[in-house]
């Protein structure tokens, strides 16, 4: 079980470091939209620390987005989905395997970004840990939630649109509680609580989404 | 071995075929014939379990597919129209890509190896996207040297191949086909498989 993940992971993380143009590309995306922020509002710390969780975790959303619609397309387009849904194992195992590959070179990157981008909001250096936290914390979910909407839409037309209107609403709870963390942080009434519902909605996402995924791949592929 | 019943596909409003059955058992090849359209890749794809029939069942060794699921995907092999193959992998190693993601034991000497024989050799490094369609193709092929899996379906093997590598493809299958394996493919040119016995079957 494990093996056949760890495979998947290799295979994609292998494909994307000879393309590391779309890596690079969505994290000056997250990089741009946020430093435009403070550029536009001007130079007030008061109201940059009460926009910046929310904008970093606006950001770190649409830069996940841009990256979906290419997870199950290209495998589409070449054959090698249909290979993959012929492998001797739960389809299930090859989405988590592509769902982790996801995370790795989208969400990753932008944790480890995030505190830099940060100091530009004026925030405190307990605000910044817990927001690299909380994006490190929650951006898995993102890419399982993802996975859903990528593979729902997988073939359609113009499938990029709607899968922004099918994915971003459900984005909004890890949004909520990964935005709420820093506030509550800023605040000073400590973010744990945040974070342990972020860390509660990955494992539920990681665990179910891939198989929802599967599911909608399969009537894909019919 | 394989057993088809009573099938019927249903492609939009149009039904393609209704009341189809074969059976196929061990070192026998199907050649599936019918004009474009007809319903070949719809039938391959069935057999292999990515289209649910409208109606009937298949069977590999007694068992319906549907519930066989993973045991019967362990022993299938397909090969599409599409290559499957990555562009920005080099042809070494999107074989032992393949092969891993499909459970196989397969070692880096058998993969070029095998790469040799289908006139790859000195091509093993170079990423896929510089390859011609044919060399594409011949990738995609080099999986079936090395494949021991018993059933193999092949949709439209000798698209895109020059005679020579029409022959040596013919020889793969037929070596298959000693060694116990079936086969299900759809052509349009025929080509003369040596060994095994060949049933036709005329989609309309």
């Amino acid at each position: 079980m494990l093996k056949i993940i760890l495979a998947v992971v290799a295979r994609d993380l292998k494909l994307a470091m000879r393309r590391q143009a779309d890596i690079v590309s969505a994290l000056f995306f997250f990089v741009i939209v946020v430093s435009l922020f403070p550029l536009g509002i001007g130079p007030e710390p008061d109201l940059l620390r009460k926009l910046a969780p929310g904008v970093l975790w606006v950001a770190a959303l649409l830069a996940t987005m841009l990256s979906l619609p290419r997870l199950f397309a290209d495998d589409h387009r070449d054959g090698t989905l249909e290979q993959l849904a012929l492998a001797p194992h739960p389809l299930g195992l090859v989405v988590t395997g592509k769902v982790i590959a996801h995370w790795l070179v989208s969400g990753l990157p932008l944790a480890l970004i995030a505190p830099v981008l940060g100091i530009q909001f004026d925030l405190s250096s307990d605000a910044l840990v817990v927001l690299t936290g909380a994006i490190l914390l929650g951006t898995p979910a993102l890419s399982g939630i993802g996975a859903i909407g990528a593979a729902l839409t997988l073939g359609l037309r113009g499938g990029g649109v709607l899968l922004s209107l099918l994915v971003l609403p459900l984005y909004i709870p890890v949004l909520i509680f990964g935005a709420g963390a820093v506030d509550a942080t800023v605040s000073g009434l400590g973010g744990e609580g945040h974070l342990s519902l972020l860390a509660a909605m990955t494992f539920a996402s990681l665990g179910f989404a891939p198989w929802a995924s599967a599911a909608a791949l399969k009537i894909a592929l019919e | 071995m394989l057993e088809a019943d009573n099938l019927e596909c249903v492609r939009g409003e149009r039904r393609l075929f209704a009341g189809l059955g074969f059976q196929l058992e061990a070192g026998e090849l199907l050649y599936l014939q019918g004009r474009n359209g007809a319903g070949k890749t719809s039938l391959l794809r069935m057999i292999i379990g990515l289209l649910p029939p409208e109606a009937g069942e298949i069977r590999w060794k007694g068992k319906s597919i549907r519930s066989g699921g993973d045991e019967f995907r362990a022993d299938l092999c397909y090969l599409g129209h599409l290559n499957a193959i990555k562009e920005e992998l080099t042809p070494l190693e999107n074989l032992l890509a393949s092969a891993h993601l499909a459970d196989e034991a397969l070692s880096e000497d058998d993969a070029l190896d095998a790469l040799e024989q289908v006139g790859l050799a000195g091509r093993e490094d170079l990423a896929c996207k510089y390859l011609s369609q044919g060399q594409k193709r011949r990738v995609a092929l080099a999986r079936l040297v090395k494949e021991r899996r018993p059933l193999w379906v092949l949709d439209e093997p000798f698209v895109a191949l020059d005679v020579a590598a029409v022959d040596w493809l013919a020889g793969i299958i037929s070596g298959h086909l000693q060694r116990g394996g079936l086969a299900v493919m759809t052509t349009h040119q025929l080509v003369g498989i040596p060994a095994g016995t060949v049933r036709e079957l005329k989609l309309s």
